[in-house]
């Protein structure tokens, strides 16, 4: 085997040292005595609160170790899959801590903090494990700026064969090529919106109007300038329309193929925007969470 | 100034650092004997002197390698920027009164030591008894060959494009350097190329793309003229140039502003024939024979610098000083390396003097002896003198007095350099280390070990050399070296002796030959004695195959088999109409052995992908080998069975061809060490890279995004640590080495010339400055200090201030991460384990892995 994956590393090591933990947590919980309701406060409670607040902060020294970069402590990727399975178990650890008792203090919000780092980090393991493979398909063998190279090659091919056309065929492909919009805001990226738009002679004669017409996914702009092959009277003009148009279509695939491109790469980042801040937050809780329990005694 | 009423003692042709210094020596010496005409001239062909450092671009750091050799010179020269070197060459020549005379092209020399007489080209003739050639090996820039090329708007280099604008230039030529200028004046200028032939055929193949692309846009103010020449240049006023051109449709004028031509150089060999001299063989690269004074075999023509063989600006301003000192009259000048031949020598037992011992070494080895004295004693400077002494208080002393002269040195600012005091019976290299320097034993013995068999070991005596196989194929080392009793001896790097094999055909047929015996012993007679195998050997032939050329074709029917001496070829076999390529052969493997054992048609085509060497073997010579006790017969049925099993398995695989014919074409084909990611689970995340830059001064050395890809595997621009890496062709300081395990690396020495980048054929060496500090991870964290770990620095971005052109340009590429702890940090760092390393030996793996 060449590859590896993160979350089969070394065979399965860190699922079964997570088993194992939450195993051993369960056993301590157990000992609780029977009938009276398990708390956090009973050495059992503690013992396993420790461990779930000393797993907490080692999980986010993930970010500390990725920068580290001639760390002699194992490979990222071990710390990796290390970090996702036992960041399922801290769940559990302290789920057993607290009993599955919630209230509307800081203790549950540290809790739910706590869940939501969890949730976003589960959102984030499907991206990884399904998108870069998406985006292979997308791209096939090329990068981003090959894809860019191309778009923009075709943009100048079809300027030059649309000035073979009537000056109305080249304003239009003109002002197709200059307001064709690729990615724009988080939603729009992450949507993969398109808000490209082109200026439609016809709709321009009309009064009060900028002429401008929607142009998604560039199928306004190829209808249009399809529709004028019947009316070519010159064989020249039938020939120069003809290969305009399979230009914009190949300039419509590979558009498709960039927003595809910005979209996903999008969703291969969005979710650390929220992983990050809610860690930042479960920390604080958890701190707060700490010395109020030793604080109120 | 030229007269020919006079005759000088000395007339140096070429005034570039050998040349000068050699006038200012001669100059110096007339001051100091109160002679008030000169005694020598300096000739020079260009209107500046220094020709080669002028072509450089502006504020360029010149270097003053090799680091060891002190300079010897009445000119300045450190290490400095172009401007500087130059300003104080000018200086010192105007202070000391060199003879200088610009815009003299010798044509010609006739007459004899004592009485020789230089025809210019302008038709003057200057008489000399003595002649120093200090031409260099660039050559003169071609002119046009039309009236009015003398012009002073016609110029045959061009610094800086930016110089010139709103200006119609015609550029003459159609190679690389024309095109480079033309498209680099169409920014700001109208440009004319005229070109002679129907199409850019020299061109590199991204220039012709460039050029075409920039002919048919029609806002680039930029046309071509094919199949034309300049006829005639004239002068037009105000300022401008009326040029005719004779195109194929008839004659035609352009007035423009300015020619450019860039027609190539004349390489200086045949003008360096023309006077006698003779070049020991016809390569390129050779060089002419010298004695000792650098005297050639003309006598009375002396040769210096680099048209002798010395690339650096230090040695030969240093040869230029003695040869002028020597003609002078001092008979007795030792050159200024005579301290470092002692201090090499200084640990041997029977050291009296440098020289004698220069004259036992060379004398003691057959090889060397019919090595002229100043190719000799390149050899010995550059290599390290090893001897073994008995382990006991002998060896302690002379260890001990060797560690305290090389720290003496470094104390002093020097390179240490010392004998090397080794144990009798340690061990020299083992199996599998990557070395390229080549052992000449001078005293004693040397036992080569097979690793698998102990008992087939082999004993070398005085005389005798090892280590060739490595040196001639880049190979690791197959066998261990131990040292014998009382040995001695000597170790040269690669780079010297192929300068040396290139120049001497007597070594080079001696150590082919050895390596042709050692290869038979290894692959047919591991138990015969290298006795037996040398008259097998003297009948072989060793073929030599440019890329793409091919040994044999499928369905052929063979009669010999071939072992791969060094480059790789690829197998392809034809699969109805599509051919396929199926494996990889890379040197040290068999090829086509077959043929001789069972089926005696070929079942692939073998199509050179290196420029490679074969070892040809024919049936009698091969059955001749398995007559030998110990034939290893079976052992070779065995692997040749195999191999034509595993060729079978990659034929059928579907796509598994097309996957191997993509590796082959990104070089993996040479590779030893390449990073591959697999784009089934990169993330993107940048962070091989930004692992790569963090733990190598801020520069990363891999380009993710950019390389080529095939289903899910893509290859990144970052080095392969090729079998024989193209970077270390031509390293002026030698800078580029090999660590024992395999790693290709840049040392400090690198003086920024660039050659390892135009070399390298994969784009992974970088010419750039050195990156400023970071602050650390925890000022970041806490404080903000930015850029943290990972983010770009303003260099990085390009908006760093100052002036980085004046600071020194370093070449960079991947060194495999021999200087981190836990490397190779690219890999350690990625979080999903997409980014590996992988060597030859896992592509079948990798193309069983792949995702279609």
């Amino acid at each position: 085997m060449i590859f590896h994956a993160t979350l089969s590393y070394r065979q399965l090591r860190y699922l079964w040292i997570s088993l194992a933990l939450v195993a051993c947590a369960a056993a301590v919980f157990v000992t609780q005595s029977g009938g009276t309701i398990a708390r956090g406060d009973t050495w059992q409670g503690y013992t396993l609160g420790t461990i779930a607040a000393l797993l907490m902060i080692w999980l986010a020294l993930l970010g500390i170790r990725k920068r580290k970069y001639a760390s002699p402590l194992g490979s990222v990727q071990g710390w990796t899959s290390a970090h996702i399975y036992l960041g399922l178990a801290v769940v559990a650890i302290a789920t057993l801590h607290c009993a599955g008792r919630f209230h509307d203090n800081i203790h549950t919000y540290a809790y739910v903090l706590m869940c939501a780092v969890v949730l976003t980090g589960i959102v984030g393991i499907v991206c990884y494990l399904s998108i870069p493979g998406l985006l292979m398909d997308n791209r096939g063998t090329r990068s981003r700026a090959d894809l860019f190279a191309e778009l923009f090659e075709l943009d100048k091919q079809a300027r030059n064969l649309s000035h073979d056309c009537d000056a109305e065929i080249a304003a239009v492909v003109q002002s197709s090529i200059e307001r064709t919009v690729v990615g724009g805001g988080v939603w729009a990226q992450l949507m993969g919106l398109d808000r490209s738009f082109f200026e439609d002679p016809d709709r321009k004669s009309a009064r009060r109007s900028t002429g401008l017409r929607r142009n998604v996914n560039q199928d306004a702009v190829l209808a249009y300038v399809s529709s004028r092959l019947p009316g070519a009277y010159r064989q020249s003009e039938a020939a120069a329309l003809q290969q305009l148009v399979v230009t914009l279509s190949r300039r419509q695939s590979v558009l498709r193929r960039v927003r595809r491109d910005v979209q996903l790469q999008g969703w291969l980042k969005i979710w650390l925007y929220a992983h990050i801040p809610l860690t930042v937050a479960a920390l604080g809780t958890l701190f707060v969470h700490i010395l109020t329990t030793f604080l109120d005694g | 100034m030229t007269r020919a009423d006079v005759k000088y003692r000395m007339a140096v042709i070429g005034a570039g650092p050998a040349g000068l210094s050699a006038g200012a020596r001669a100059a110096e010496l007339d001051r100091a004997a109160g002679r008030v005409a000169p005694s020598h001239i300096v000739l020079e062909s260009f209107e500046l002197c220094a020709k080669t450092i002028q072509r450089y671009q502006k504020g360029k750091l010149v270097m003053a390698e090799p680091g060891f050799l002190d300079l010897r010179s009445d000119l300045r020269f450190s290490a400095g920027s172009r401007e500087e070197i130059l300003g104080n060459w000018t200086d010192d020549c105007g202070r000391l009164g060199v003879n200088l005379s610009l815009g003299a092209t010798v044509v010609g020399v006739s007459g004899q030591q004592g009485d020789f007489t230089l025809k210019l080209a302008k038709g003057a003739e200057v008489h000399a008894e003595t002649i120093v050639l200090a031409i260099g090996v660039e050559g003169n820039p071609r002119k046009v060959g039309a009236p009015g090329d003398n012009l002073p708007r016609v110029q045959y280099q061009l610094d800086d494009p930016k110089e010139f604008k709103g200006e119609l230039v015609v550029v003459v030529g159609a190679g690389d350097a024309a095109i480079e200028n033309a498209l680099a004046l169409t920014e700001q200028n109208k440009v004319v190329i005229v070109n002679r032939g129907k199409e850019f055929s020299r061109a590199k193949q991204a220039n012709l793309t460039a050029v075409l692309a920039a002919l048919a846009e029609p806002r680039r103010r930029l046309s071509c003229f094919y199949e034309t020449r300049v006829k005639e240049i004239a002068p037009r006023e105000p300022g401008g140039l009326s040029v005719t051109l004779e195109t194929p449709t008839g004659p035609q004028v352009i007035e423009c502003d300015r020619v450019v031509a860039r027609l190539g150089a004349d390489p200086p060999r045949r003008f360096v024939e023309s006077l006698g001299i003779r070049f020991p063989t016809e390569r390129a690269d050779a060089v002419p024979q010298l004695s000792k004074r650098y005297e050639s075999n003309v006598s009375g023509i002396y040769v210096v610098g680099s048209l002798a063989g010395y690339p650096l600006i230090k040695q030969a301003m240093n040869q230029g000083y003695d040869v002028a000192e020597y003609l002078c009259g001092n008979h007795e000048v030792k050159p200024v390396d005579q301290q470092l031949v002692e201090w090499q020598f200084g640990g041997i037992p029977f050291f009296a003097d440098a020289d004698a011992a220069l004259e036992r070494f060379k004398n003691k080895v057959p090889m060397f002896r019919g090595m002229n004295p100043l190719a000799f004693r390149e050899l010995v400077i550059e290599s390290t003198i090893s001897v073994a002494y008995r382990e006991g208080q002998e060896f302690e002393e002379e260890a001990r007095k060797q560690a305290a002269l090389q720290e003496t040195q470094v104390r002093e600012g020097r390179q240490p350099r010392a004998t090397r005091i080794i144990l009798e019976g340690s061990v020299i290299y083992e199996p599998g280390d990557y070395g390229t320097s080549f052992f000449t034993i001078v005293q004693g013995t040397v036992v080569l070990e097979n690793p698998h068999n102990p008992a087939l070991s082999t004993e070398l005596a005085a005389g005798e050399f090892f280590g060739e196989t490595s040196l001639l194929s880049g190979r690791p080392r197959l066998e261990r070296a131990i040292a014998g009793p009382a040995c001695v001896l000597v170790e040269t790097p690669r780079r010297i002796m192929i300068k040396l094999m290139s120049s001497n055909e007597e070594v080079r047929l001696g150590i082919d030959l050895v390596f042709v015996i050692r290869e038979l012993q290894r692959h047919f007679a591991p138990s015969a004695p290298l006795r037996m195998l040398r008259d097998i050997a003297a009948r072989i032939e060793v073929r030599r195959y440019k890329a793409g050329e091919t040994v044999f074709v499928q369905g052929d029917t063979g009669d010999s088999l071939y072992v791969v001496r060094s480059g790789g070829l690829t197998l392809f076999r034809t699969d109805g109409a599509t051919e396929i390529a199926i494996a990889q052969v890379p040197a040290g493997e068999l090829l086509g052995e077959l043929a001789l054992m069972g089926d005696p048609l070929r079942r692939e085509t073998a199509r050179v992908s290196l420029a490679s060497e074969l070892i040809e073997l024919k049936r009698a010579q091969f059955l001749d080998l398995m007559k030998l006790p110990g034939a290893p017969v079976a052992e070779l049925q065995r692997s040749a069975a195999a191999r034509a099993a595993a060729n079978a398995r990659v034929q059928v695989q579907p796509g598994a061809p097309a996957m191997m014919a993509f590796l082959m074409a990104q070089g993996l084909g040479e590779a030893t060490d390449v990073l591959v990611i697999n784009e089934s689970t990169c993330i993107g995340c940048d962070n091989c890279e930004k692992a790569c830059a963090e733990t190598h001064g801020g520069i990363t050395r891999l380009n993710r995004k950019k390389g080529g890809s095939f289903a899910n595997v893509h290859v990144p621009i970052a080095c392969r640590h090729c079998d024989q890496p193209h970077c270390m062709k031509d390293c002026p300081p030698n800078a580029i080495r090999r660590s024992p395990t395999g790693e290709v690396y840049i040392n400090e020495s690198c003086i920024g010339c660039g050659n390892c980048q135009t070399n390298c054929p994969y784009d992974v060496i970088r010419m750039v400055h050195d990156a400023p500090r970071k602050p650390g991870l925890l000022s970041w964290l806490l404080f903000g200090a930015g850029p943290g770990p990972g983010e770009p620095t303003d260099h990085d971005l390009g908006t760093a201030r100052g002036t980085p052109q004046q600071e020194k340009k370093r070449a960079v590429k991947c060194d495999a991460c021999i200087s981190v702890a836990n490397g190779p940090a690219c890999v350690k760092a990625c979080p999903t384990g997409a980014a590996r390393r992988i060597g030859p030996s896992d592509y079948v793996n990798l193309i069983q892995e792949r995702r279609t």
